[in-house]
Protein backbone atom coordinates (compact mmCIF):
# COMPACT_ATOMS: atom_id res chain seq x y z
CA UNK A 1 0.00 0.00 0.00
CA UNK A 2 1.57 3.21 -1.51
CA UNK A 3 0.65 5.96 1.26
CA UNK A 4 2.46 9.91 1.10
CA UNK A 5 4.46 10.46 4.33
CA UNK A 6 2.78 13.13 6.96
CA UNK A 7 2.41 16.27 5.63
CA UNK A 8 0.55 19.42 6.74
CA UNK A 9 -2.32 20.49 4.52
CA UNK A 10 -3.39 24.04 3.67
CA UNK A 11 -6.00 25.66 1.48
CA UNK A 12 -4.82 28.86 -0.74
CA UNK A 13 -8.02 31.51 -1.04
CA UNK A 14 -5.87 33.62 -3.35
CA UNK A 15 -2.75 34.11 -5.08
CA UNK A 16 -1.78 36.52 -2.20
CA UNK A 17 -2.81 34.12 0.17
CA UNK A 18 -0.66 31.08 -1.11
CA UNK A 19 2.32 33.34 -1.60
CA UNK A 20 1.69 34.17 2.19
CA UNK A 21 1.70 30.46 3.04
CA UNK A 22 4.41 30.23 0.65
CA UNK A 23 6.61 32.72 1.89
CA UNK A 24 6.19 31.18 6.06
CA UNK A 25 6.66 27.93 5.32
CA UNK A 26 9.86 27.53 2.38
CA UNK A 27 11.46 25.73 1.46
CA UNK A 28 9.16 22.63 2.95
CA UNK A 29 6.22 23.35 1.22
CA UNK A 30 4.88 22.28 -2.29
CA UNK A 31 2.03 23.96 -4.25
CA UNK A 32 -0.77 21.12 -5.30
CA UNK A 33 -2.95 21.75 -8.24
CA UNK A 34 -4.16 18.68 -9.60
CA UNK A 35 -1.48 16.15 -8.09
CA UNK A 36 -1.66 13.83 -10.81
CA UNK A 37 2.24 13.73 -10.99
CA UNK A 38 3.12 14.72 -6.98
CA UNK A 39 1.01 12.36 -5.25
CA UNK A 40 2.09 9.67 -7.03
CA UNK A 41 6.08 11.33 -6.26
CA UNK A 42 4.87 11.74 -2.94
CA UNK A 43 3.76 7.96 -2.53
CA UNK A 44 7.38 7.03 -3.99
CA UNK A 45 9.20 9.51 -1.29
CA UNK A 46 10.47 11.07 -4.28
CA UNK A 47 9.02 14.39 -2.83
CA UNK A 48 8.36 14.18 0.49
CA UNK A 49 6.92 18.48 1.25
CA UNK A 50 6.35 19.65 4.65
CA UNK A 51 3.62 21.43 3.71
CA UNK A 52 1.21 20.86 0.99
CA UNK A 53 -0.56 24.48 -0.36
CA UNK A 54 -3.73 23.26 -2.40
CA UNK A 55 -4.43 26.09 -5.03
CA UNK A 56 -7.47 24.48 -6.25
CA UNK A 57 -9.52 26.65 -4.44
CA UNK A 58 -8.54 29.61 -6.11
CA UNK A 59 -10.76 31.63 -8.15
CA UNK A 60 -9.64 33.17 -11.75
CA UNK A 61 -6.89 31.05 -12.42
CA UNK A 62 -8.59 28.44 -14.29
CA UNK A 63 -8.96 30.37 -17.55
CA UNK A 64 -8.09 29.95 -21.63
CA UNK A 65 -8.30 33.58 -23.40
CA UNK A 66 -7.41 35.80 -26.18
CA UNK A 67 -5.51 39.15 -25.01
CA UNK A 68 -3.17 41.51 -26.60
CA UNK A 69 -2.20 39.68 -29.16
CA UNK A 70 -1.35 36.28 -27.48
CA UNK A 71 -3.29 33.37 -25.88
CA UNK A 72 -3.30 33.38 -21.98
CA UNK A 73 -3.74 30.04 -20.37
CA UNK A 74 -4.59 30.21 -16.20
CA UNK A 75 -2.36 27.91 -14.11
CA UNK A 76 -5.01 25.82 -13.03
CA UNK A 77 -6.49 25.68 -16.64
CA UNK A 78 -6.89 21.48 -17.09
CA UNK A 79 -4.85 19.16 -19.79
CA UNK A 80 -8.93 18.47 -21.08
CA UNK A 81 -9.80 22.57 -21.26
CA UNK A 82 -6.69 22.82 -23.52
CA UNK A 83 -7.55 20.22 -25.39
CA UNK A 84 -11.17 21.47 -25.68
CA UNK A 85 -9.98 25.03 -26.44
CA UNK A 86 -11.11 26.31 -30.13
CA UNK A 87 -8.35 28.96 -29.78
CA UNK A 88 -5.31 26.42 -28.73
CA UNK A 89 -6.51 24.45 -31.78
CA UNK A 90 -6.85 27.36 -34.36
CA UNK A 91 -3.78 28.69 -33.43
CA UNK A 92 -1.50 26.59 -31.94
CA UNK A 93 -2.44 22.61 -33.40
CA UNK A 94 0.70 21.42 -31.60
CA UNK A 95 -1.27 21.80 -28.01
CA UNK A 96 -4.12 19.64 -29.33
CA UNK A 97 -1.66 17.09 -31.15
CA UNK A 98 0.36 16.61 -27.46
CA UNK A 99 -2.94 16.81 -25.41
CA UNK A 100 -4.47 13.77 -27.56
CA UNK A 101 -1.35 11.71 -26.33
CA UNK A 102 -1.02 13.24 -22.34
CA UNK A 103 -2.27 10.44 -19.78
CA UNK A 104 -5.98 9.77 -20.54
CA UNK A 105 -8.75 11.46 -20.70
CA UNK A 106 -9.61 11.27 -16.73
CA UNK A 107 -6.36 12.02 -15.77
CA UNK A 108 -6.38 15.30 -18.35
CA UNK A 109 -9.40 16.15 -16.37
CA UNK A 110 -7.36 16.64 -13.87
CA UNK A 111 -3.75 17.11 -14.25
CA UNK A 112 -3.32 20.99 -14.83
CA UNK A 113 -1.23 23.02 -17.32
CA UNK A 114 0.61 25.06 -14.68
CA UNK A 115 1.13 21.80 -12.90
CA UNK A 116 2.54 20.45 -14.94
CA UNK A 117 5.59 22.96 -16.50
CA UNK A 118 6.32 23.10 -12.12
CA UNK A 119 6.41 19.49 -11.97
CA UNK A 120 9.42 19.64 -15.10
CA UNK A 121 9.46 15.77 -15.66
CA UNK A 122 11.85 15.75 -18.72
CA UNK A 123 9.92 13.36 -20.51
CA UNK A 124 6.40 16.07 -19.74
CA UNK A 125 4.98 16.81 -23.12
CA UNK A 126 3.93 20.59 -23.19
CA UNK A 127 7.78 21.79 -22.24
CA UNK A 128 8.87 21.21 -25.61
CA UNK A 129 5.51 22.50 -26.80
CA UNK A 130 5.42 25.78 -25.20
CA UNK A 131 9.01 25.69 -26.09
CA UNK A 132 8.84 25.25 -29.94
CA UNK A 133 5.92 27.79 -29.49
CA UNK A 134 8.24 30.36 -28.41
CA UNK A 135 6.17 31.21 -25.18
CA UNK A 136 6.45 32.81 -21.68
CA UNK A 137 5.37 32.00 -18.44
CA UNK A 138 4.14 34.68 -15.80
CA UNK A 139 5.28 33.80 -12.30
CA UNK A 140 4.15 35.54 -9.48
CA UNK A 141 6.24 36.40 -5.85
CA UNK A 142 5.87 38.25 -2.97
CA UNK A 143 7.80 41.41 -5.10
CA UNK A 144 5.49 41.00 -7.90
CA UNK A 145 5.80 39.20 -10.65
CA UNK A 146 8.16 38.27 -13.93
CA UNK A 147 7.26 37.08 -17.21
CA UNK A 148 10.03 34.43 -18.68
CA UNK A 149 10.50 32.81 -21.63
CA UNK A 150 9.74 29.17 -21.73
CA UNK A 151 12.96 28.20 -22.67
CA UNK A 152 14.38 29.94 -19.69
CA UNK A 153 11.95 28.45 -17.32
CA UNK A 154 13.53 24.83 -16.91
CA UNK A 155 16.91 24.84 -14.95
CA UNK A 156 17.43 20.82 -14.99
CA UNK A 157 14.86 17.71 -14.78
CA UNK A 158 12.62 18.46 -11.84
CA UNK A 159 13.83 21.88 -11.55
CA UNK A 160 12.54 25.26 -12.97
CA UNK A 161 13.00 29.25 -11.95
CA UNK A 162 10.06 29.44 -9.80
CA UNK A 163 11.34 29.75 -6.72
CA UNK A 164 9.99 27.98 -3.39
CA UNK A 165 7.83 31.29 -2.74
CA UNK A 166 6.85 31.66 -5.70
CA UNK A 167 4.52 30.37 -8.07
CA UNK A 168 3.31 30.07 -11.95
CA UNK A 169 0.25 32.07 -12.51
CA UNK A 170 -0.05 32.07 -16.51
CA UNK A 171 1.55 30.55 -19.75
CA UNK A 172 1.62 33.45 -23.15
CA UNK A 173 1.75 32.25 -26.11
CA UNK A 174 1.99 35.04 -29.13
CA UNK A 175 -0.20 35.02 -32.27
CA UNK A 176 1.61 35.50 -35.14
CA UNK A 177 0.55 35.37 -38.79
CA UNK A 178 1.77 32.21 -41.30
CA UNK A 179 1.93 29.87 -38.45
CA UNK A 180 1.86 26.37 -38.43
CA UNK A 181 2.63 23.30 -36.08
CA UNK A 182 2.48 19.59 -35.18
CA UNK A 183 3.78 17.32 -32.29
CA UNK A 184 4.61 13.79 -32.55
CA UNK A 185 5.25 11.10 -29.98
CA UNK A 186 5.97 7.93 -29.95
CA UNK A 187 5.53 5.39 -26.80
CA UNK A 188 4.67 1.85 -25.92
CA UNK A 189 1.33 1.70 -25.05
CA UNK A 190 -1.98 4.78 -24.94
CA UNK A 191 -1.17 7.34 -21.89
CA UNK A 192 2.43 6.32 -21.38
CA UNK A 193 5.55 8.79 -21.11
CA UNK A 194 7.48 9.43 -24.71
CA UNK A 195 9.82 6.87 -25.84
CA UNK A 196 11.10 10.41 -27.76
CA UNK A 197 8.73 12.95 -29.16
CA UNK A 198 8.95 16.21 -31.21
CA UNK A 199 7.19 19.23 -31.66
CA UNK A 200 7.62 22.03 -34.46
CA UNK A 201 6.37 25.54 -34.84
CA UNK A 202 7.12 27.34 -38.45
CA UNK A 203 6.47 31.25 -39.29
CA UNK A 204 6.66 31.43 -42.72
CA UNK A 205 7.41 34.96 -44.61
CA UNK A 206 7.80 35.10 -48.38
CA UNK A 207 7.76 31.56 -49.11
CA UNK A 208 10.63 30.94 -46.50
CA UNK A 209 11.49 29.99 -42.85
CA UNK A 210 10.60 33.09 -40.95
CA UNK A 211 11.29 31.63 -37.69
CA UNK A 212 10.90 28.06 -36.47
CA UNK A 213 10.84 26.37 -33.10
CA UNK A 214 11.75 22.48 -32.43
CA UNK A 215 10.45 21.17 -29.20
CA UNK A 216 12.13 17.71 -27.97
CA UNK A 217 10.74 15.37 -24.96
CA UNK A 218 12.46 12.68 -23.21
CA UNK A 219 15.93 12.77 -25.03
CA UNK A 220 18.12 14.91 -23.09
CA UNK A 221 18.12 17.98 -25.08
CA UNK A 222 18.59 21.41 -23.33
CA UNK A 223 15.83 23.25 -22.02
CA UNK A 224 13.48 20.33 -24.23
CA UNK A 225 14.69 22.54 -27.76
CA UNK A 226 16.70 21.51 -30.58
CA UNK A 227 18.52 24.98 -31.25
CA UNK A 228 21.13 23.92 -34.00
CA UNK A 229 18.63 22.57 -36.59
CA UNK A 230 16.78 25.38 -35.69
CA UNK A 231 19.17 27.71 -36.67
CA UNK A 232 19.87 25.49 -39.39
CA UNK A 233 16.26 26.34 -40.99
CA UNK A 234 16.15 30.22 -40.27
CA UNK A 235 16.03 31.73 -44.05
CA UNK A 236 15.76 28.66 -45.64
CA UNK A 237 13.14 27.44 -48.33
CA UNK A 238 10.64 25.01 -46.61
CA UNK A 239 11.41 21.32 -48.32
CA UNK A 240 11.66 17.81 -47.22
CA UNK A 241 15.49 18.17 -47.69
CA UNK A 242 15.71 20.72 -45.29
CA UNK A 243 13.57 19.07 -42.48
CA UNK A 244 15.65 15.74 -43.18
CA UNK A 245 18.60 17.36 -42.66
CA UNK A 246 17.05 19.47 -39.49
CA UNK A 247 16.05 16.03 -38.17
CA UNK A 248 19.76 14.76 -38.78
CA UNK A 249 21.01 17.76 -36.73
CA UNK A 250 18.70 17.59 -33.89
CA UNK A 251 19.50 13.63 -33.43
CA UNK A 252 23.23 14.55 -32.97
CA UNK A 253 22.80 17.44 -30.90
CA UNK A 254 20.40 15.92 -28.35
CA UNK A 255 21.39 13.11 -25.81
CA UNK A 256 19.18 10.39 -24.99
CA UNK A 257 19.15 7.91 -21.94
CA UNK A 258 19.11 4.59 -22.52
CA UNK A 259 16.58 3.17 -20.57
CA UNK A 260 13.51 0.69 -20.10
CA UNK A 261 12.00 2.49 -23.01
CA UNK A 262 14.79 1.85 -25.46
CA UNK A 263 18.38 2.34 -26.21
CA UNK A 264 20.01 5.51 -27.11
CA UNK A 265 20.21 5.00 -30.75
CA UNK A 266 16.65 4.11 -30.94
CA UNK A 267 15.53 7.14 -29.58
CA UNK A 268 18.09 9.28 -31.57
CA UNK A 269 16.76 7.25 -34.79
CA UNK A 270 12.95 8.78 -33.63
CA UNK A 271 14.50 12.25 -32.95
CA UNK A 272 15.66 12.01 -36.71
CA UNK A 273 12.48 10.99 -37.87
CA UNK A 274 10.11 12.79 -36.00
CA UNK A 275 11.61 15.91 -36.24
CA UNK A 276 11.50 15.97 -40.38
CA UNK A 277 8.01 14.87 -39.88
CA UNK A 278 6.35 17.75 -37.77
CA UNK A 279 8.29 20.26 -39.36
CA UNK A 280 5.91 18.57 -42.92
CA UNK A 281 3.56 19.08 -40.75
CA UNK A 282 4.02 22.44 -39.27
CA UNK A 283 5.06 23.71 -42.96
CA UNK A 284 2.12 22.40 -44.25
CA UNK A 285 -0.78 24.15 -42.06
CA UNK A 286 0.96 27.29 -42.13
CA UNK A 287 -0.14 26.96 -45.92
CA UNK A 288 3.15 25.89 -47.18
CA UNK A 289 4.44 24.65 -50.67
CA UNK A 290 1.47 23.41 -52.11
CA UNK A 291 2.76 20.03 -53.60
CA UNK A 292 3.98 19.25 -49.62
CA UNK A 293 1.23 16.59 -48.55
CA UNK A 294 -0.43 16.99 -45.19
CA UNK A 295 0.35 14.18 -43.45
CA UNK A 296 -1.67 12.30 -40.63
CA UNK A 297 -0.68 13.85 -37.30
CA UNK A 298 -0.75 10.46 -35.78
CA UNK A 299 1.49 7.85 -36.40
CA UNK A 300 -1.20 5.70 -36.00
CA UNK A 301 -5.02 6.25 -37.60
CA UNK A 302 -6.98 7.20 -35.49
CA UNK A 303 -10.97 6.48 -36.89
CA UNK B 1 -8.41 17.53 9.78
CA UNK B 2 -11.94 17.65 9.52
CA UNK B 3 -13.54 17.20 6.25
CA UNK B 4 -17.67 17.27 4.95
CA UNK B 5 -17.84 15.02 1.47
CA UNK B 6 -21.40 14.53 0.03
CA UNK B 7 -20.80 10.69 -1.26
CA UNK B 8 -23.69 9.42 -3.40
CA UNK B 9 -25.86 12.52 -1.81
CA UNK B 10 -25.28 12.01 1.60
CA UNK B 11 -22.96 14.45 3.20
CA UNK B 12 -19.97 12.80 5.78
CA UNK B 13 -18.25 14.28 7.90
CA UNK B 14 -14.98 13.11 9.36
CA UNK B 15 -11.83 13.64 10.94
CA UNK B 16 -9.36 12.52 8.58
CA UNK B 17 -5.08 12.86 8.40
CA UNK B 18 -4.03 14.67 4.96
CA UNK B 19 -3.12 12.31 3.42
CA UNK B 20 -5.28 9.51 3.55
CA UNK B 21 -6.09 9.23 -0.10
CA UNK B 22 -9.94 9.52 -1.33
CA UNK B 23 -10.06 5.83 -1.81
CA UNK B 24 -9.10 4.63 0.86
CA UNK B 25 -11.54 7.60 2.60
CA UNK B 26 -14.30 5.85 0.82
CA UNK B 27 -13.79 1.84 1.13
CA UNK B 28 -11.96 2.39 4.92
CA UNK B 29 -14.13 4.97 6.46
CA UNK B 30 -17.69 5.20 4.48
CA UNK B 31 -17.74 1.27 3.95
CA UNK B 32 -18.64 1.79 0.36
CA UNK B 33 -16.13 -1.50 -1.22
CA UNK B 34 -17.50 -0.78 -4.91
CA UNK B 35 -14.90 1.34 -5.45
CA UNK B 36 -11.81 -0.90 -6.19
CA UNK B 37 -8.29 -0.10 -4.96
CA UNK B 38 -6.17 -1.62 -7.42
CA UNK B 39 -2.47 -0.62 -8.69
CA UNK B 40 -2.10 2.37 -6.65
CA UNK B 41 -0.19 4.23 -9.42
CA UNK B 42 -3.23 5.86 -11.53
CA UNK B 43 -2.18 3.60 -14.51
CA UNK B 44 -5.08 0.89 -13.69
CA UNK B 45 -7.87 3.19 -13.28
CA UNK B 46 -9.74 0.43 -10.66
CA UNK B 47 -10.67 3.08 -8.56
CA UNK B 48 -12.33 5.80 -10.95
CA UNK B 49 -15.30 7.89 -8.89
CA UNK B 50 -16.79 11.22 -9.85
CA UNK B 51 -15.30 14.15 -8.09
CA UNK B 52 -18.14 16.72 -8.80
CA UNK B 53 -19.16 16.56 -12.24
CA UNK B 54 -16.31 14.37 -13.86
CA UNK B 55 -14.26 11.07 -13.35
CA UNK B 56 -10.83 10.89 -11.00
CA UNK B 57 -8.68 8.18 -10.24
CA UNK B 58 -9.28 8.15 -6.23
CA UNK B 59 -5.83 6.58 -5.44
CA UNK B 60 -4.20 9.78 -6.83
CA UNK B 61 -6.49 12.39 -4.68
CA UNK B 62 -6.89 13.21 -0.95
CA UNK B 63 -9.71 12.68 0.49
CA UNK B 64 -9.06 16.79 2.18
CA UNK B 65 -9.22 17.52 -1.64
CA UNK B 66 -12.95 16.86 -1.71
CA UNK B 67 -13.71 18.22 1.45
CA UNK B 68 -17.13 20.27 0.34
CA UNK B 69 -17.61 18.72 -2.93
CA UNK B 70 -19.35 15.84 -4.08
CA UNK B 71 -18.14 12.52 -4.88
CA UNK B 72 -20.12 9.73 -6.78
CA UNK B 73 -19.51 5.75 -6.47
CA UNK B 74 -20.51 3.29 -8.53
CA UNK B 75 -23.32 2.56 -5.25
CA UNK B 76 -24.71 6.02 -6.32
CA UNK B 77 -25.30 4.63 -10.24
CA UNK B 78 -28.05 3.24 -9.73
CA UNK B 79 -30.59 5.47 -8.71
CA UNK B 80 -34.25 4.99 -6.61
CA UNK B 81 -33.60 1.08 -7.28
CA UNK B 82 -33.31 0.78 -10.78
CA UNK B 83 -30.25 0.14 -12.85
CA UNK B 84 -28.47 2.63 -14.64
CA UNK B 85 -28.17 2.23 -18.41
CA UNK B 86 -24.91 1.27 -17.99
CA UNK B 87 -25.57 -1.19 -15.91
CA UNK B 88 -28.21 -2.68 -18.19
CA UNK B 89 -25.62 -2.96 -21.03
CA UNK B 90 -23.24 -4.03 -19.40
CA UNK B 91 -25.11 -7.07 -17.65
CA UNK B 92 -26.67 -7.64 -21.04
CA UNK B 93 -23.57 -7.63 -23.43
CA UNK B 94 -21.46 -9.32 -20.99
CA UNK B 95 -19.27 -6.19 -20.14
CA UNK B 96 -17.63 -8.23 -17.32
CA UNK B 97 -15.91 -11.14 -16.39
CA UNK B 98 -14.07 -11.00 -13.07
CA UNK B 99 -15.59 -7.54 -12.57
CA UNK B 100 -12.83 -6.02 -10.71
CA UNK B 101 -12.64 -2.81 -13.55
CA UNK B 102 -16.26 -3.15 -14.10
CA UNK B 103 -17.23 -0.17 -11.26
CA UNK B 104 -15.03 2.12 -12.62
CA UNK B 105 -15.30 1.10 -16.16
CA UNK B 106 -19.23 2.19 -15.68
CA UNK B 107 -18.29 5.32 -14.14
CA UNK B 108 -16.23 6.37 -16.71
CA UNK B 109 -18.93 5.66 -19.37
CA UNK B 110 -21.70 7.48 -17.61
CA UNK B 111 -19.79 10.31 -17.81
CA UNK B 112 -18.67 10.00 -21.41
CA UNK B 113 -22.50 9.28 -22.31
CA UNK B 114 -23.12 12.44 -20.43
CA UNK B 115 -21.34 14.40 -22.28
CA UNK B 116 -21.20 12.03 -25.93
CA UNK B 117 -25.05 10.69 -25.83
CA UNK B 118 -23.93 9.24 -29.29
CA UNK B 119 -19.97 8.06 -29.62
CA UNK B 120 -17.96 5.89 -32.03
CA UNK B 121 -16.52 3.07 -30.72
CA UNK B 122 -13.05 4.39 -30.99
CA UNK B 123 -14.51 7.44 -29.11
CA UNK B 124 -15.46 4.96 -26.27
CA UNK B 125 -12.00 3.51 -26.80
CA UNK B 126 -10.48 6.52 -26.28
CA UNK B 127 -12.56 7.35 -22.98
CA UNK B 128 -11.19 4.04 -21.26
CA UNK B 129 -8.04 4.21 -22.20
CA UNK B 130 -6.81 4.42 -18.63
CA UNK B 131 -8.45 1.96 -17.36
CA UNK B 132 -7.35 -1.54 -17.55
CA UNK B 133 -9.36 -4.64 -17.99
CA UNK B 134 -6.85 -7.61 -16.85
CA UNK B 135 -9.72 -10.23 -18.31
CA UNK B 136 -8.61 -8.17 -21.50
CA UNK B 137 -12.84 -8.23 -21.83
CA UNK B 138 -12.72 -4.74 -24.24
CA UNK B 139 -14.61 -6.28 -26.83
CA UNK B 140 -17.75 -6.63 -24.52
CA UNK B 141 -17.09 -3.20 -22.50
CA UNK B 142 -17.46 -1.39 -25.50
CA UNK B 143 -20.20 -3.00 -27.05
CA UNK B 144 -21.79 -2.33 -23.92
CA UNK B 145 -21.38 1.47 -23.14
CA UNK B 146 -22.11 1.43 -26.63
CA UNK B 147 -25.31 -0.47 -26.25
CA UNK B 148 -25.85 1.66 -23.21
CA UNK B 149 -26.07 5.01 -25.75
CA UNK B 150 -29.04 3.19 -27.09
CA UNK B 151 -30.83 2.78 -24.09
CA UNK B 152 -30.32 6.30 -23.05
CA UNK B 153 -31.97 7.53 -26.07
CA UNK B 154 -34.55 5.01 -25.55
CA UNK B 155 -33.93 3.35 -28.86
CA UNK B 156 -33.08 -0.31 -27.55
CA UNK B 157 -36.58 -0.39 -25.53
CA UNK B 158 -36.84 -2.35 -21.68
CA UNK B 159 -35.54 -5.38 -20.71
CA UNK B 160 -37.56 -6.70 -18.59
CA UNK B 161 -37.21 -9.04 -15.94
CA UNK B 162 -33.43 -9.28 -17.02
CA UNK B 163 -30.81 -10.02 -14.13
CA UNK B 164 -27.16 -9.87 -14.42
CA UNK B 165 -25.15 -11.93 -16.22
CA UNK B 166 -28.17 -13.15 -18.60
CA UNK B 167 -27.97 -10.88 -21.10
CA UNK B 168 -25.38 -12.40 -23.21
CA UNK B 169 -27.18 -15.41 -23.33
CA UNK B 170 -30.35 -13.59 -24.74
CA UNK B 171 -28.45 -12.02 -26.90
CA UNK B 172 -29.58 -8.32 -27.14
CA UNK B 173 -33.08 -6.85 -28.21
CA UNK B 174 -34.09 -7.27 -31.45
CA UNK B 175 -32.92 -4.76 -33.71
CA UNK B 176 -30.13 -3.71 -31.46
CA UNK B 177 -27.99 -6.90 -30.68
CA UNK B 178 -25.16 -6.77 -28.31
CA UNK B 179 -23.63 -9.20 -30.76
CA UNK B 180 -24.93 -8.81 -34.25
CA UNK B 181 -25.10 -12.30 -35.97
CA UNK B 182 -25.43 -14.67 -32.38
CA UNK B 183 -24.19 -14.58 -29.02
CA UNK B 184 -20.32 -14.89 -28.49
CA UNK B 185 -20.43 -18.44 -28.29
CA UNK B 186 -21.48 -18.46 -32.20
CA UNK B 187 -18.65 -16.30 -32.97
CA UNK B 188 -16.04 -19.26 -32.99
CA UNK B 189 -14.05 -17.83 -30.13
CA UNK B 190 -11.82 -14.21 -29.81
CA UNK B 191 -11.51 -13.79 -33.96
CA UNK B 192 -15.09 -13.54 -34.48
CA UNK B 193 -15.03 -10.26 -31.96
CA UNK B 194 -13.23 -8.63 -35.08
CA UNK B 195 -15.93 -9.53 -37.46
CA UNK B 196 -19.21 -7.74 -36.12
CA UNK B 197 -22.32 -9.50 -38.01
CA UNK B 198 -19.40 -12.16 -39.18
CA UNK B 199 -21.02 -14.84 -36.72
CA UNK B 200 -21.95 -17.93 -37.91
CA UNK B 201 -25.66 -18.03 -36.83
Amino acid sequence: MQVPAQFEYEKATSVAHALTLLTRYAPGARILAGGHSLIPMMKLRLAQPEVLVDINGIKGLRYIERADGELRIGALASHADLLASPEAGEHFTILHDAERVIADPVVREWGTIGGSLCQADPSEDLSAAFAALKGSMVINGPDGSREVSARAFHTGPYETVVGPAEMLTEIRLPVRPGSGSAYLKVMRRAGDWPIGAAGAAVWLADGLIADVGIGLTAVGASHFVAAEAEEFLLGRAPADEAFAQAGEIAAAHCNPASDQRGPAEYKRHLVRELTARVLRTAVARAGGPAHAPVPSPSLRPRS
Amino acid sequence: MKITVTVNGTDHARVVEPRLLLIHFLRDDLGLTGSHWGCDTSNCGACVVWLDEAPVKSCTVLAVMADGRRVTTVEGLAAGGALDPVQEAFAECHGLQCGFCTPAMMMTARWLLDNNPDPTAAEVREAISGQVCRCTGYENIVRSVLRAAKHDSGAAGAVPGLRPGEGAAIGGVEGLPCFPGGTPHDLGGPRGDHSPGGGTA
